[in-house]
Parts: structure tokens; C-alpha cells; sequence
């Protein structure tokens, strides 16, 4: 790194090396401007996939004949790889953002779905019952009772989902809506070594960053998990949550 | 809807499958990357998953390289092998990056199934006085199979979905149709391409669904579970 600092026809940049205190210091716009735009296509895309799982969720779990065919369309559209998933959208919306937006959506609607309807499911009928008893009407069941009893749930699915988008908008490098992918594509063309590491470096460190900013929200959302957590390790194992068992079947590529 | 008129043409004109990277070309390379990259990752994961399993050891290890594996884009790793001193090497950097990413849910799946193989029916087996390798081939692996083809499933696709990326570095496969067609402003070929890479995808999520419901080891024994004692 020593001829890093000296820079010239003899510093890492011209020697192509992997890590390169040069680049990050000539190229921080560059590198900042990938950085916004990845995270702006990750956050648009987790946003409109919540408010589109939510009622998608809630209205698969009152009508049930609609489960079936909304688990196997989720199930699908996950396993579609992504750089298909970004060419056939490409007709529909052009060489731009929204196609990538709309990729991203459509992946975490069915981690988002999933995750709600196993959260809605394991609701304590107690609890329910209860509810009603005290004359609670359906809506204010579901906004009051269900749905924050189905939170932890949901959570660990938008925990999921983030940190799969996060990872698969490099791959919207493809129509140039890529965030730091651009940078990875580029310097994949013209064999930059610096570029490809510092922004594949980059991405992982926003996935680990957004992933943990989630666990802290989810901590201090739902306090009253971390009790039962900390009764069940004592009692030992237990079956695993809808939510753990949903963290088997990972998404990428 | 013209694009789907132009697809329809590009998939049904011959010359489009046969001859040098052509669909059938692409195809085969895709097949034959998967199927390495999936019985070299089974061979890695499998028995090392099983046996983490047994004793006990390692659990966090494997549950939590599943949530590494999410974090690092299969595009950035995919790149820096094929940039790195394993380019040189043909095919190596992509079966390389393709079976990095097949392990976390092979390892995470099969961990999770042996551990969580009922633990009285273990007790009792290991009371019945069968040696450990014994309780490993007949009872926890035949409890854990359900798992362990869930997780053969998840990395099948993953695959797929890789070797699909993996035409971004210059790989083989069908998503070189993909990238020949952008690099071409050849929309059609690019729907076509990527219509052929989820038709494949989702004809291994099937059979691996179907293998695995005929598979599994229960499935012969239905309702008559024995009285609770």
C-alpha cells in the first residue's frame, strides 16, 4: 500500500491493484453516487412490496380458495433468476430504473406474503377469541391484535428481503440501473480490479448495515419477543418459527 | 402485443437452436454446469453437514452461512474469480463461484434436519445400543431427508439462477442468449433467452419436488402412527 500513498505511474491505480487507497480517495463521487442510487432502488422496491404484501396477505388468509394459487404464484416468481426476471421485464418498461424496481418487488412480495400469512396463521386462537369477546370488530381485530402479534414475522421477512434486494440490484446492472453493480459491470469491461472490489465490498456492507438497522427496529418493535426467546433457551429447543423455517430457502442470483 | 409475436418468431426459427451458440449449445452448457456444481456441492456439504449434525457442533456455523451467503451478491463474486488468478483456468472461477453458493443451503438444510430429528426417537435408538454411525444411516438421515431435499432443491435452483449470471463474465450457458441479445439491441432474443433460463428453472424446482415426495422414507407409512405412550 506504501506505493498507494505515492501514487503516479507507480500507484495502485496504475498498477491495477485489488485494493487501492488512490481509487477511494479520485473516485469518492463516483463511488457515492452508486452507493444513493443502490440504496434508493432497494428502499423504493422494500417500501411498494409492503404495502402491496399487506393487504395481499390479509386477503388470501380471509378467502382461502385465493392461498393456494397466491403460494404457488409466489413460489414461481421466486424461482425465476434474476437476470431472466430483468429481461422480461426490459418490454414492458424500457432500459430504466423500473424494471429493476419492479424485479425487486415482485422477489420480496413473495418472501413478504409468506412471511405475514405464517404470522397471521400462529395468532393464538385465544387471543382472537378474547378479542372478539371484548367486542372488537374485524378491522380493529386485524390492526390491534393480529397484525402486531404478527410483526416479528414480518419483520424477519423484511429483514430477508432487504438484504436479498440489496445483493440482487447489482444484477440491474444489466439495463443500467444497477447501483454499485454499474461500477462492478464496468469494471468487469475494462478490468479494473479496484472498482469491482471496493463496490462488491461496498454492497456487502450495506446488506450487513441494513440487516442490522432491521434487528434493532424488530428489537424495538417487539420488546416482548426477546423475553420469550430468552424462556425457550432455557426450556431448550423448540420447533422452529415460521420465520426460521422460511430462512432455509434462500434467494440469489 | 408485437414482442410476443417477435419472441414466438426468434424461438421457432431453426437456426436460432442449432450451430454454434446456439439454444441447444447454450443449453447443454447450462445442464452440464449445473449438474457438476450440484454433485461437487452435495459431495462437499452433505456428509460434513450430517456430521456436524450428529455430534452437535457447529450449529451456528452452519445456520448463519445461509444469512452470509444472501449478504454477498453472486454477481460481485462471479466477477472477481473470473478477474482473479482462477480466470485463467476456463470454467474454473464459475464452478467455483456456482458451488460457493450452493453450499449454505445444502449445509444449513441438512444441519437443521439431523438436529432436529426427534430427539426421543434417537434416545430410544441409541438405548436399543446402535453404534453412532448406525443411528446416522438409520435414524437421523432417514428423518432428516425431507430437509436435506429441501435444501438440494433451494441449491439446484440457485444453480440454475447462477450459471445463469455466470454469462456476465463471458461463461457458457443460457444466459449468454441474454447478453448476446443486449449487447445486440435484439429485445426479442433477450425475452426469448430469458423465458428459456425460467422455463429451466422451474422444470428443476418440479422434478426436484416430485424426486423428493418419492424419496421420502415416511411416505409409505401413512396415518398408522403408533399409540402415545
Amino acid at each position: 500500500m506504501s506505493s498507494a500513498a505515492a501514487g503516479g505511474p507507480q500507484g495502485c491505480l496504475a498498477q491495477n491493484e485489488w485494493l487501492c487507497g488512490e481509487y477511494l480517495r479520485t473516485r469518492q463521487s463516483e463511488l457515492l453516487d452508486a452507493t444513493v442510487e443502490h440504496i434508493w432502488i432497494t428502499a423504493l422496491s422494500i417500501a411498494i412490496a409492503l404495502l402491496l404484501a399487506l393487504p395481499l396477505a390479509v386477503a388470501a388468509r380471509r378467502w382461502r380458495a385465493a392461498r393456494a394459487p397466491a403460494l404457488a404464484v409466489t413460489t414461481i416468481l421466486y424461482t425465476v433468476p434474476s437476470l431472466a426476471m430483468f429481461a422480461l421485464l426490459l418490454p414492458v418498461f424500457g432500459l430504466s430504473a423500473a424494471v429493476v424496481v419492479t424485479g425487486l418487488v415482485l422477489y420480496s412480495l413473495t418472501v413478504l406474503v409468506r412471511n405475514i400469512l405464517a404470522g397471521l396463521d400462529a395468532v393464538p386462537g385465544e387471543a382472537r377469541e378474547a378479542a372478539r369477546g371484548m367486542g372488537y370488530g374485524s378491522g380493529r381485530l386485524l390492526f390491534e391484535v393480529e397484525l402486531p402479534l404478527a410483526l416479528p414475522a414480518l419483520l424477519a421477512g423484511v429483514r430477508i428481503a432487504t438484504v436479498t434486494a440489496v445483493s440482487l440490484t447489482t444484477v440491474g446492472a444489466i439495463v443500467g440501473y444497477g447501483g454499485l453493480g454499474n461500477l462492478i459491470y464496468d469494471g468487469m469491461e475494462s478490468f479494473f480490479k479496484a472498482q469491482v472490489l471496493t463496490a462488491s465490498a461496498i454492497c456487502v456492507v450495506l446488506a450487513v448495515v441494513a440487516d442490522l438497522l432491521l434487528l434493532w427496529l424488530q428489537r424495538a418493535l417487539t420488546p416482548w419477543t426477546r423475553a420469550r426467546t430468552r424462556k425457550r433457551a432455557v426450556r431448550g429447543p423448540s420447533a422452529p418459527t415460521a420465520a426460521s423455517t422460511h430462512d432455509l430457502v434462500g434467494k440469489a442470483g | 402485443m408485437g414482442i410476443l409475436t417477435d419472441v414466438w418468431t426468434w424461438l421457432t426459427t431453426g437456426s436460432h437452436w442449432t450451430g454454434d451458440g446456439g439454444v441447444l449449445q447454450r443449453l447443454g452448457e447450462h445442464i452440464y454446469l449445473t449438474g457438476v456444481c450440484l454433485l461437487l456441492s452435495c459431495a462437499l456439504a452433505l456428509p460434513l453437514a450430517l456430521w456436524l449434525g450428529h455430534v452437535g457442533r457447529g450449529g451456528a456455523l452452519a445456520v448463519n452461512l445461509s444469512n452470509a451467503g444472501r449478504a454477498v451478491p453472486t454477481f460481485a463474486v462471479l466477477v472477481l474469480l473470473s478477474m482473479g488468478p482462477l480466470g485463467r483456468y476456463g470454467d474454473w472461477a464459475t464452478i467455483v463461484a456456482l458451488v460457493l453458493f450452493a453450499l449454505p443451503p445444502l449445509l444449513t438444510n441438512a444441519y437443521t434436519g439431523v438436529r432436529e430429528a426427534d430427539r426421543e426417537v434417537v434416545e430410544a435408538a441409541r438405548g436399543m445400543g446402535m453404534t453412532g454411525l448406525q443411528l446416522l444411516r438409520q435414524v437421523e438421515l432417514p428423518l432428516a431427508l425431507p430437509l436435506i431435499m429441501t435444501g438440494v432443491q433451494t441449491a439446484a435452483v440457485q444453480l440454475v439462477a447462477t450459471a445463469t449470471l455466470a454469462a456476465l463474465p463471458g461463461g457458457g450457458g443460457l444466459g449468454r442468449l441474454i447478453t448476446a441479445g443486449f449487447g445486440n439491441y435484439d429485445t426479442p432474443q433477450v425475452v426469448a433467452g430469458a423465458l428459456l433460463v425460467a422455463v429451466l428453472a422451474l422444470l428443476v424446482e418440479r422434478t426436484l419436488t416430485l424426486a423428493e415426495r418419492l424419496l421420502d422414507p415416511m411416505r409409505r407409512r401413512p396415518a398408522r402412527s403408533p399409540a402415545p405412550t
